[in-house]
């Protein structure tokens, strides 16, 4: 299982890259494998609004349907449309190719909230 | 089972001496083979088919229990078959007294006040319920918009709820239950009902239902009994004793109908006096001794399907009721020792029961040991198609990692039960690769879903066009 140590991570396991003034965003290889095979993806509305905790995406997989929530408060500012039609891309390649919105970050210091890499393994450990 | 390697309808050989109907055919958009073609593709088909009544099918109650022959018999009766729904009422008086009987029976069987018969499946007596209940608060004059579910729900709850104009609230469960701290906290002015499973979909039952009840009373809010797990209480307890207002049941569920295939099914709505009003019209009444409909009702939310609901499947129902009278407990009876037994079975075997304790009509695993060894409850359920029998439902209730939910039904023999048991534990020592790769000895190996569901061929078109 992978877990990145350039990124941040949510307790429902989503991680955040964080660039300049916005930040990309996509599942854990941890969520990907639980979800099983992706087959659709539905995206919100580029400049849509979403609150911290709010559904931003909802993922279809061959088992269950399962949402991705906002990590922090911002406008959605890039879709990776790429998963329109390879939407198992978030499957073989969760932390590249994989990604699904990039956001812009609002409020910084709503990051802080977020877990580094040590403490998301542990969340993940329990898990299993 | 039969085994043939069976071609598509496309790939099919055509014979040249039939040239007689090929133009027809096209005209038509169907395949170009003659009959005798055709017959055999889907007599092979039909032979390679597994289903209720060749073997053991642990998805149960939950999807369709065994139905008895007997049923089929009275609705191919020419005294049925031959009625039309537009005939004057008063040449149909039978049909109508079925109907007024079976509104009567679901009554004492639930402890309902009142009933509908007709939504024709269990989501849309969903969605009935909460038509009636958007419809009460209206009438009462008080705006509630929320609507609470637990977590563990079936996803047509939540589904329902949003359809008849509702925000809908989760709850987590805690130890398989209604946690009910998290209730209280949901319960507010705004909330307009709280749709629950009793047994829910662990087959735990909600010992706190009571309580659940009152919580719900006190904030003025409507209690929704889904159906679903009818099976586990028949003649045992019912929904009325245990406070709800409105209850749907699925009579292709409980009382041995058959909706397989996506056929027709039957989801009555069942209430209390005070929302009785709100039923869907028309209603079927009595007067001087005759039947007729009554349209008027100026609370009623209307009507909610084409004539009076899917009368052969009510009527199989009925003939159930009838048949097993005050036997209905013993099906229950039966179907919660089943389910019980298999369990421990299994749990013996080395199997995880998450929130182990006593379990009503059905019981789910959890497999995510077994992901260390890398497989997953899929591998299971397609090995277990290797043996011979049909796999559990998986993946849900959505609770549970790597569930495997198990629902034997009154009906299965213990013999039946060990068998199934014995090839659990089998295959749980088997070796990862042949459980990975499996099926082995299907006709078709391991399909890609994925592959399946983005790329669906459903139709002749389709199947043309691939």
């Amino acid at each position: 299982m992978e877990i990145r140590d350039n990124l941040l991570y949510t307790k429902t396991h989503e991680w955040v890259l964080k660039k300049n003034g916005f930040a990309r965003i996509g599942i854990t290889d941890h969520a990907q494998e639980s979800l099983t095979d992706i087959v659709f993806v539905e995206f919100p509305e580029k400049g849509e609004r979403f609150k911290k905790g709010e559904k931003i995406v909802t993922l279809e997989s061959v088992k269950s349907v399962s949402e991705v929530f906002a990590p922090f408060t911002g406008k959605i500012l890039n879709l990776n449309e790429k998963l329109n039609d390879e939407p198992g891309l978030i499957n073989s390649s969760p932390y590249d190719e994989g990604w699904i919105v990039e956001m812009e970050i609002e409020n910084e210091e709503e990051l802080e909230d977020l877990m580094p890499p040590g403490e998301y393994r542990k969340i993940i450990s329990k898990d299993l | 089972m039969a085994k043939y390697d069976e071609p598509l309808l496309n790939e099919i050989e055509k014979r040249d001496d039939d040239k007689i109907f090929e133009v027809e055919r096209e005209k038509l958009n169907i395949p170009n083979l003659n009959e005798r073609e055709v017959v055999k593709h889907f007599i092979h088909l039909s032979q390679m088919n597994y289903g209720v009544d060749t073997g053991f099918y642990p998805l149960g109650s939950c999807t369709m229990k065994y139905n008895y022959k007997l049923m089929e018999k009275v609705v191919k009766n020419d005294k049925i078959n031959y009625v039309h729904p537009l005939q004057n009422e008063k040449s149909v008086q039978g049909c109508l007294h079925i109907i007024y009987e079976l509104e009567k029976m679901l009554c004492s069987i639930t402890g309902m006040d009142a009933f509908s018969l007709q939504p024709c499946a269990g989501a849309h007596g969903e969605l009935t319920g909460m038509l009636i209940a958007k419809a009460y608060f209206e009438s009462i004059g008080e705006e509630r918009k929320e609507v609470i579910i637990p977590d563990s729900a079936h996803g047509t709850n939540p589904a329902s709820a949003k359809m008849a104009g509702f925000e809908v609230t989760e709850i987590p469960s805690k130890n398989g239950k209604v946690d009910m701290n998290a209730l209280k906290n949901a319960i507010s002015e705004k909330t307009a009902a709280f749709m629950l499973t009793n047994p829910n979909t662990l087959g735990i039952f909600e010992e706190e239902i009571i309580d659940i009840a009152e919580e719900m009373k006190k904030a003025g809010a409507i209690l929704y009994y889904d159906g679903a797990n009818m099976n586990a209480i028949l003649g045992k307890t019912n929904p009325g004793i245990m406070g709800f207002d409105i209850v749907h049941l699925n009579l292709h569920k409980t009382f041995a109908t058959p909706h397989g295939g996506g056929g027709p099914g039957a989801g009555p709505v069942g209430v209390k006096k005070y929302l009785e009003k709100f039923l869907p019209v028309p209603r079927v009444c009595k007067k001087n001794g005759d039947y007729f409909f009554d349209y008027n009702r100026p609370y009623s939310i209307g009507k909610i399907s084409n004539f009076y609901g899917n009368f052969s499947v009510l009527l199989k129902a009925y003939a159930y009721i009838l048949l097993k009278g005050r036997e209905l407990e013993k099906i229950t009876e039966r179907a919660v020792l089943n389910s019980n037994y298999l369990m421990e079975k299994l749990r013996n075997a080395g199997y995880e029961v998450p929130f182990y304790g006593r379990r009503m009509h059905e019981f789910v695993l959890s497999l995510s040991k077994l992901r260390e060894r890398g497989i997953k409850a899929i591998d299971v359920a397609k090995r277990l198609l290797d043996y011979g029998f049909h796999p559990p439902t998986i993946y849900f209730p959505l609770i549970v990692e790597e569930a495997f939910m198990i629902e034997p039904t009154e009906d299965e023999s213990k013999k039946t039960l060990d068998e199934f048991a014995d090839t659990m534990k089998k295959i749980l020592h088997e070796d990862e690769e042949i459980l990975k790769n499996s099926p082995h000895n299907m006709p078709v190996r391991r399909v890609n879903e994925v592959m399946a569901v983005r790329n669906a061929i459903l139709t002749w078109n389709d199947l043309k066009i691939h």
